[in-house]
């Protein structure tokens, strides 16, 4: 049965642009006034590694709709046999054991993996009778994100593993209660807050808060008891941050999240890459400083500058217009992303177009956010635009894997959810 | 059950990280500028571009001072040295390790406007050695500064010095044109015209990257500015002139210093010894300048305007002036000299000439006892209430001629010289109880007087023009100037009426036709002149001289003196009388009609021993 493809048009016209705008970008942060062009060097690389990626996206397109739902577990343990061959002969760059030299080209698996564990993720989550309420589905979806996550915190890539906390939005999407997700939040506030005014001030917080509540409600009994475990559980929470912190993370990590929170100001040390990258952001302006005319970008003054920093050279030389413009392009494909998952009718295709979205919203907030210090600073990539042959690959290559289970879509006849 | 609405709570969850962010762009980008201006205080860098500092040249165009490049290595601020090779680097500038890290400190703690001085001054040969390696230290760059160099070992009293500028001199500067480490004129002519050899900087704005590397112009230049070259002078100096004068004082301490009467310019001014200016420009002074302080014969003291002499003899023509002038005197007036002045139980002592001495006379033969006369019936005349009154205006007549202040010269040091108030005889004798024969010495230029060497010449101009004087100045002519500077073109007349004049001039004269210095006349010069001998409490005597020739077109104007060196006529004459013959008769530079007395003078070694270092032999040697 021959079916039209229906490819999404808007979703594809938006990838383009970032890619395009991704490949200018790198270009720009590398190229000291046209001294090489734009096929050489890291921009010329860019544009290789598109084209290639491009055209085995092309080969998806024309593939039988349902060859990824039947490959679905030898794509995952494929990539994770490459995550444990990282550890063996895999290269240190950085001080992370996470590339494996193919000639000139260095692999680094971790890129693969979201994509992997995605076709995994989906077809757990899509096998009939799946819920989130049997411990056997929920243990099962847990050691096959655990999996990839440990194998590249093993390699010393801990914002590459973070990355896989975006399937918790696939999780609630499809059932898991919300109350993970504000039991998570509930955390990340206790974390944030003890750090900013300690674990002493903190506790001492939470019994004035629970006596001004218990004031208030105190003809309702029922409630006391509960309340006081959960200030006491609050405050063993936080005495055990303040431990975590002090004891168990490296003073490098610790840096981070405190030049973050603005604790400290180390503009010369931890602070120093945040702190260009704001320079170099904030000095665009409305309009920027003008393609290839980025100072701060030329000069050299921003470590990583066409990887994870590469957000800089478009606000440096774009200004305003361009870098809020990246923003919109962005936040309008992962909304076209999770409009395509919706109208899925197969829960499979659903899931995983809905785990490109979610990674895709978890890149843009960590990577954004950290160049214009609202956000720790995670090494993960702006997608599609970084400089970077795996993540490049990966993405663009997860990109039409979507497309073509969006564009099959009329083929699947049940509608399940 | 279907969970489709959680979608749209993720909707919103995706809207509002990207609204947060839209937002929070605005305030860096937009709202707050201070990210842009931090930014171009990391990356842009401002390079001052130093202008030629004016060129220096004598009245004949010769160069005598000119440009040479100094070589300031500068590290750029923030200070980041990655991947130095930091021995070779210490290979290359000549310095250890531990030195490296002093200086590197030492930047650290200076840094200002962008950069830092790591080592100042640097040698040709270094900069030359480090600059094609200089890729190689990133941080590392030289900025170039016009130091200045000369052409002769000469003048250095007039030319004065560069210095970088002080900390006081950057504070009180009016405009702000001046930058920490920049150089200006400390002395002399370099600065006197100051403004106008300096020239105007330059300034070009370029962006680096953060090992400070140049990264390309700034707005496409838009902001640069051209420096604008300084203006040359032309100094009123001979250079030939000088240099005869300062070979004839060599080994003497004294002072030469000639001017053309008619327009107040200096030809010469030599104050001996003297030191080589190429010791004292940026480059050489640490070297040379402790050594110049301690030396007991004071090089760095310039003589000829800041040490007062008495002027001994060399006064009465003066004294002469003022005697007729006030009527004290005639022309035809004739005093008789038993070779003594009584003064109650004193005698003043005169030298052996004939008994009856007209005014002509006194002069030729330096009459001491024609003087005395003079100057008592000036204080005792019935023109004057008092003596005070007469005193007062004799010293009024003094002040006419420039004595008792400074003059005013675009030379460095000036000093006013020695003239007492009557009051300082008040505080010395009582009011009212000193008359004539406590002051009678000043009648033959001893006692409270003190004339620096320039004033002397500046009276022998006086004399030369019959009652004017131009300020005595340095400055021929400012590049792109059509006139020097308003005060060196006021004629300056004094209480004396021209007529006055002739027979002081007769008289001045004979000094050298028959009398004091017949012995160091030049043959076809009518030289007018008056030798004098200084007495000196602390050593010899003094040999002072002042004349002017021709005579009857009077273009040079000359005071000498040779401290502790005896008589005026024996060792200040001749040397006048040969500047003027040199100047006069260029042609007779290679052989002087008085070629014996030349060499006698050039040999003649009038330092005293006092004076003498141990150390001198070898300091000489360099």
């Amino acid at each position: 049965m021959q079916t039209k493809l229906h490819i999404d048009i808007i979703a594809t016209f938006l990838f383009l642009c970032i890619a395009t705008l991704g490949i200018s970008s790198v270009y720009s942060a590398t190229s000291e006034f046209g001294v090489f062009s734009l096929f050489e060097g890291r921009s010329g690389k860019q544009m290789l590694f598109l084209g290639i990626a491009i055209f085995i996206g092309l080969i998806f397109l024309l593939l039988n709709s349902n060859f990824f739902e039947l490959f679905s577990w030898p794509i995952y343990g494929s990539v994770m046999l490459l995550l444990v061959a990282v550890l063996f002969v895999g290269s240190d760059i950085n001080g992370a054991r996470s590339w494996i030299k193919i000639g000139s080209f260095s692999l680094q698996p971790a890129e693969f993996a979201k994509y992997g564990t995605a076709f995994a993720v989906s077809t757990l989550i899509s096998t009939i009778g799946f819920s989130f309420s049997k411990k056997s589905d929920v243990l099962k979806l847990v050691i096959v994100i655990l999996l990839p996550m440990a194998l590249i915190v093993l390699q010393g890539d801990t914002g590459s593993a973070l990355v896989f906390a975006s399937f918790i939005l696939v999780f609630y999407r499809e059932g898991l209660s919300p109350m993970l997700l504000v039991f998570g939040i509930c955390i990340i506030a206790i974390f944030v807050l003890t750090l900013i005014y300690g674990s002493l001030i903190f506790s001492a917080g939470m019994i004035i808060l629970l006596g001004v509540v218990f004031a208030f409600t105190y003809t309702n009994k029922k409630m006391l008891l509960p309340s006081i475990l959960i200030v006491v559980l609050t405050i063993l929470l936080s005495l055990s941050v303040q431990f975590l912190f002090d004891n168990v993370l490296q003073d490098h990590q610790k840096k981070r999240i405190q030049v973050t929170l603005n604790l400290i100001d180390d503009n010369q040390g931890a602070g120093y890459n945040v702190n260009q990258s704001k320079i170099a952001i904030g000095s665009g302006g409305w309009g920027g400083k003008g393609f290839l005319n980025g100072s701060h970008t030329k000069g050299d003054f921003i470590p990583e500058q066409t990887t994870d920093f590469i957000f800089c050279t478009i606000g440096e030389e774009g200004g305003w217009l361009l870098s809020s413009g990246t923003i919109i392009l962005f936040v309008l494909l992962i909304l076209r992303l999770y409009h395509m998952a919706n109208r899925a009718k197969k829960k499979y295709k659903r899931v995983f177009i809905f785990s490109l979205a979610s990674i895709l919203f978890f890149h843009l907030t960590i990577n954004v956010g950290m160049t214009i210090g609202i956000m720790p600073v995670i090494g993960i990539p702006l997608p599609f635009i970084s400089y970077g042959g795996s993540s490049i690959l990966s993405f663009t290559v997860f990109m039409f894997t979507a497309l073509k289970m969006d564009a099959s879509r009329d083929e699947d006849l049940t509608s399940e959810f | 059950m279907n969970f489709r609405f959680r979608s749209y709570y993720i909707y919103a969850a995706v809207i509002l990280i990207g609204l947060v962010y839209i937002l929070r762009l605005l305030e860096i980008q937009v709202l707050d500028d201070k990210y842009a201006l931090i930014a171009e205080k990391i990356s842009l860098r401002k390079q001052t571009i130093y202008p030629q500092r004016g060129l220096i040249l004598d009245r004949n165009k010769k160069l005598m001072v000119y440009n040479e490049p100094v070589y300031d290595l500068m590290l750029s601020v923030p200070i980041k040295l990655k991947d130095i090779d930091t021995s070779e680097f210490c290979r290359l500038v000549e310095i250890e390790r531990p030195e490296f890290d002093k200086r590197l400190e030492k930047a650290k703690k200076t840094a200002y406007h962008g950069k830092a001085i790591f080592m100042k001054n640097v040698s040709n040969i270094i900069f030359a050695r480090l600059q094609e390696r200089l890729y190689e230290y990133k941080g590392f760059f030289f900025e170039i500064r016009q130091d200045r160099n000369y052409k002769y070992n000469s003048s250095s009293h007039v030319l004065g010095y560069l210095g970088e500028i002080t900390r006081n001199d950057l504070e009180s500067q009016e405009e702000s044109y001046y930058e920490q480490g920049d150089f200006m004129g400390k002395n002399g002519i370099e600065k006197f015209y100051e403004e106008y050899l300096r020239g105007v900087k330059g300034e070009s704005y370029f962006y680096v990257d953060k090992f400070g590397v140049n990264k390309g112009v700034y707005k496409e230049g838009k902001l640069d500015v051209i420096p604008k070259d300084g203006r040359n002078l032309y100094l009123s100096l001979d250079i030939d002139l000088q240099q005869y004068g300062e070979g004839l004082l060599d080994n003497k301490m004294g002072s030469i210093v000639a001017l053309d009467p008619k327009t107040g310019e200096i030809l010469a001014l030599i104050s001996s010894p003297f030191f080589d200016p190429a010791n004292f420009n940026i480059q050489n002074r640490s070297k040379h300048y402790a050594d110049a302080l301690m030396d007991p014969t004071k090089p760095m003291f310039n003589r000829a305007v800041s040490a007062p002499y008495p002027p001994g003899s060399t006064f009465k023509p003066i004294m002469a002036l003022i005697g007729l002038q006030d009527g004290a005197i005639y022309p035809e007036t004739h005093f008789g000299c038993p070779g003594y002045y009584r003064l109650g139980g004193r005698i003043i002592k005169c030298h052996g000439h004939t008994f009856n001495t007209s005014l002509e006379r006194s002069i030729a033969s330096s009459c001491n006892t024609y003087y005395c006369n003079t100057f008592k019936a000036m204080m005792q005349s019935d023109k004057y209430a008092n003596t005070e009154a007469a005193y007062n205006s004799w010293r009024n007549y003094l002040v006419s001629f420039g004595l008792g202040q400074e003059l005013g010269v675009d030379v460095s040091g000036e000093f006013k010289g020695w003239l007492k108030d009557a009051s300082f005889y008040d505080r010395m004798h009582g009011k009212g109880s000193w008359n004539y024969s406590r002051i009678i010495s000043l009648s033959f230029g001893q006692g409270e007087l003190g004339m620096t060497p320039i004033q002397m010449a500046n009276i022998a101009a006086i004399i030369a023009n019959r009652g004017y004087y131009y300020t005595p100045h340095v400055v021929h002519r400012i590049e792109g100037i059509n006139e020097i500077p308003e005060k060196y073109r006021v004629k300056h007349r004094t209480m004396i009426s021209p007529t006055t004049f002739d027979p002081v001039i007769r008289g001045m004269l004979l000094v050298n036709e028959s009398g004091t210095a017949a012995g160091a006349s030049i043959k076809g010069i009518n030289i007018a002149g008056k030798t004098g001998t200084v007495q000196n409490p602390h050593g010899k005597n003094h040999a002072a001289y002042m004349a002017f020739a021709p005579a009857e077109n009077p273009r040079i104007a000359i005071a000498v003196i040779v401290e502790e060196a005896g008589y005026g006529a024996t060792w200040a004459a001749p040397i006048a009388n040969l500047m003027i013959e040199h100047y006069l008769k260029p042609d007779s530079v290679e052989v002087s009609s008085r070629s014996y007395l030349e060499t006698r003078l050039r040999e003649a070694n009038l330092i005293p021993e006092k004076f003498i270092r141990k150390s001198d032999s070898t300091s000489n040697a360099d």
